[in-house]
């Protein structure tokens, strides 16, 4: 019964919270127009559609056309779905493996902390773009995947880091005793005993880490290392820059995507704070 | 004291020694084959037997035809001597002159960049905590900025302020008029160049350190300390000093933690200008794939961000003084 008050006072504070609806809100739109985006356009992302070269937007490009006449919008709605497939995906793997080490460290302790612990130590100092940079280098193909695997293993120190310390914490409790006593396996009791506590952070986590892989994968693109098959926001912005479209003044060009991917990065730290601010009624404002 | 640092510079070893090691293995080991893409991209011959003597010799040049444990060793030897191999882009420099002379365009940007943005940061954050007005309109501003993709805000700095006001330049590090020398106008035209790129650091740090204050400004605020000396009649001024001397530790470990996305933004930053730092050089390398300066790159950037981490242990030695008295509790 208080279990299930708990929930509707979440709920109930959830909806009044005007930074997590207004994130949430701007990350929908978003969302919306990433998938029904390329339905409402007949031009492909890379099809020379108009002859005219770059163009400011029109009824007919809505939002202009590049320097060799591409579709900035078809582009962009294509890039979006890339966008929130490397935030799910490279984010949801960096969460994930960071839940993996950060739980078996934290409730394991001992020699395997030891270890994990300096791995995770090692992977949090190494600039994480610069390995990612050199392997990307040497690939001849790359897709969006094999993007988000690289930034879904190289993102998650700081995540199992943040995770250990919870669990540190956690692992001493009489609950999580009781359930060493009635012999439930460690697995078991990390998944039903531990991890339930720490739900709202790990939801912060995951919000973390998708607005940060959204980041890292732009910051790959951009440098020339995105994928070689698609299009993204990250690439846009690098064939704008590459070709001249500052010096040339197409703006139509580069503001898209670039507003595209604060927004979206911005909706997600708002919703972050509004979460917090849900689930911890100190951060309540009064 | 002793033992932290001695895990420190342990973890610090560790990792350059996993860095060398990823940077000679990256190339071995995945899939394609360097030489013969340089070999099909210059495609000097389709005579196959000439193409197989050119591949036997550059296999020879850099030493692919050897044991790989010889491969590893000698990677290593020459490491020492400061031999990172010749740039095929800037051919015949060696590496390592490249990186040498790029370098000091990176601490210019970054160093101010990094320092400032934090001090100001934290200040404002500080000083934005718990005021109604400041906040609401501060803060969503701070996560715009933290939010902005690096290369987008210097995107669009350089189109406003270089094309459409046209009151700064948007290439190069001086003017391409002049040449180097100790001239009043060769600094000017240096800290022309210099100051948008820098701008677009400064911002997107601003907006981050900021936040960050602001939420451990408030933690801090809440605690049972504060609430006790507020209790006690301790004048506001006096409690908001000690949470701001506790809400800046975790601000130091932070800055810690940023370094490589702080890099990271310099190189897009630096693309995006054409500032000759490594980041441009790395841009070039990686178009004209010049693997020898990728690889040396790479070194540099993780060679610089242990440098920077050992530095902030020490400040963060020198700043908390439990470190000092060996009340670590959560050290390396």
């Amino acid at each position: 019964m208080s279990e299930q008050k708990k929930k509707n006072e979440f709920i109930y504070f959830a909806f009044r919270n005007k930074k997590l609806l207004v994130g949430l809100a701007i990350i929908l739109i978003f969302l919306v127009l990433g998938l029904i985006g390329p339905f409402l356009t007949d031009n492909e992302p890379f099809a020379y559609a108009n002859p005219l070269g770059a163009q400011p937007p029109s009824s007919e490009y809505w939002f202009g056309t590049t320097f060799f006449g591409q579709d900035v919008f078809s582009q962009f709605v294509k890039g979006l779905r890339a966008t929130f497939l490397v935030g799910a995906i490279g984010g949801g793997l960096g969460t994930i493996i960071g839940m993996l080490i950060g739980f078996t460290a934290g409730y394991r302790g001992g020699v395997v902390d030891e270890i994990l612990n300096a791995l995770t130590n090692i992977v949090l100092v190494i600039p994480t773009l610069a390995v990612l940079l050199i392997i990307a280098a040497y690939l001849e193909v790359r897709s969006i995947f094999t993007e988000c695997l690289f930034i879904g293993f190289t993102a998650w120190p700081w995540t199992a880091r943040a995770i250990r310390a919870q669990t540190f914490s956690l692992r001493t409790r009489e609950f999580v005793d009781l359930a060493k006593l009635s012999g439930m396996k460690s697995i078991k009791i990390i998944f039903t005993e531990i991890a339930p506590n720490m739900m709202s952070y790990l939801l912060l986590t995951f919000i973390l880490q998708f607005g940060g892989a959204i980041l890292t994968a732009a910051t790959l693109d951009f440098i020339g290392l995105g994928p070689t098959n698609a299009i993204s926001l990250g690439l846009m912005m690098q064939y704008a820059v590459l070709w001249g479209a500052l010096q040339f003044g197409t703006w139509w060009w580069f503001v898209p995507p670039g507003l595209a991917i604060t927004s979206i990065v911005g909706a997600l730290y708002s919703m972050n704070v509004g979460l917090d601010e849900v689930f911890n009624p100190k951060l309540r404002e009064m | 004291m002793k033992r932290y640092f001695g895990r420190k510079i342990l973890v610090y070893l560790l990792t350059f020694f996993l860095a060398v090691t990823i940077d000679w293995m990256i190339p071995r080991f995945m899939p394609g084959d360097p030489i013969r893409n340089m070999l099909t991209r210059v495609s000097v011959s389709s005579n196959p037997i000439a193409i197989q003597k050119m591949y036997d010799y550059y296999s020879h040049l850099f030493g692919l035809d050897l044991p790989l444990w010889q491969q590893y060793f000698n990677f290593w030897k020459s490491l020492f001597q400061g031999d990172l191999g010749i740039s095929t882009y800037i051919f015949p420099t060696p590496v390592a002159k490249v990186l040498l002379r790029a370098i000091p365009y990176d601490g210019f940007l970054l160093v101010p960049s990094i320092l400032l943005s934090w001090y100001a940061g934290n200040k404002f954050g500080a000083f934005a905590a718990r005021s109604k007005w400041l906040d609401n309109t501060v803060s969503p501003l701070g996560y715009i900025l933290t939010a902005t993709p690096y290369m987008w805000l210097g995107i669009l700095l350089a189109w406003f302020f270089g094309i459409v006001l046209g009151i700064f330049p948007i290439a190069g590090a001086y003017s391409y008029s002049m040449s180097p020398n100790l001239s009043w106008r060769f600094i000017g035209s240096v800290l022309h160049h210099w100051f948008l790129p820098f701008a677009s650091l400064f911002l997107v740090g601003f907006g981050g350190w900021a936040i960050g204050m602001r939420n451990m400004i408030i933690y801090e605020l809440e605690a049972d300390y504060s609430h006790y000396l507020g209790a006690l009649g301790a004048p506001k001024k006096l409690i908001r000093k000690y949470a701001f001397n506790n809400a800046v530790l975790p601000q130091i470990t932070g800055l810690a933690l940023q370094l490589g996305v702080i890099v990271a933004g310099a190189l897009v930053t630096e693309v995006v200008f054409s500032y000759p730092g490594i980041g441009y050089l790395l841009l070039a390398a990686i178009q004209n794939q010049d693997y020898f300066l990728i690889q040396g790159c790479f070194l540099f950037i993780i060679i610089g961000v242990l440098l920077a981490n050992f530095t902030i242990d020490i400040v963060y030695i020198l700043v908390d003084p439990r470190t000092r008295r060996g009340m670590t509790g959560e050290t390396a």
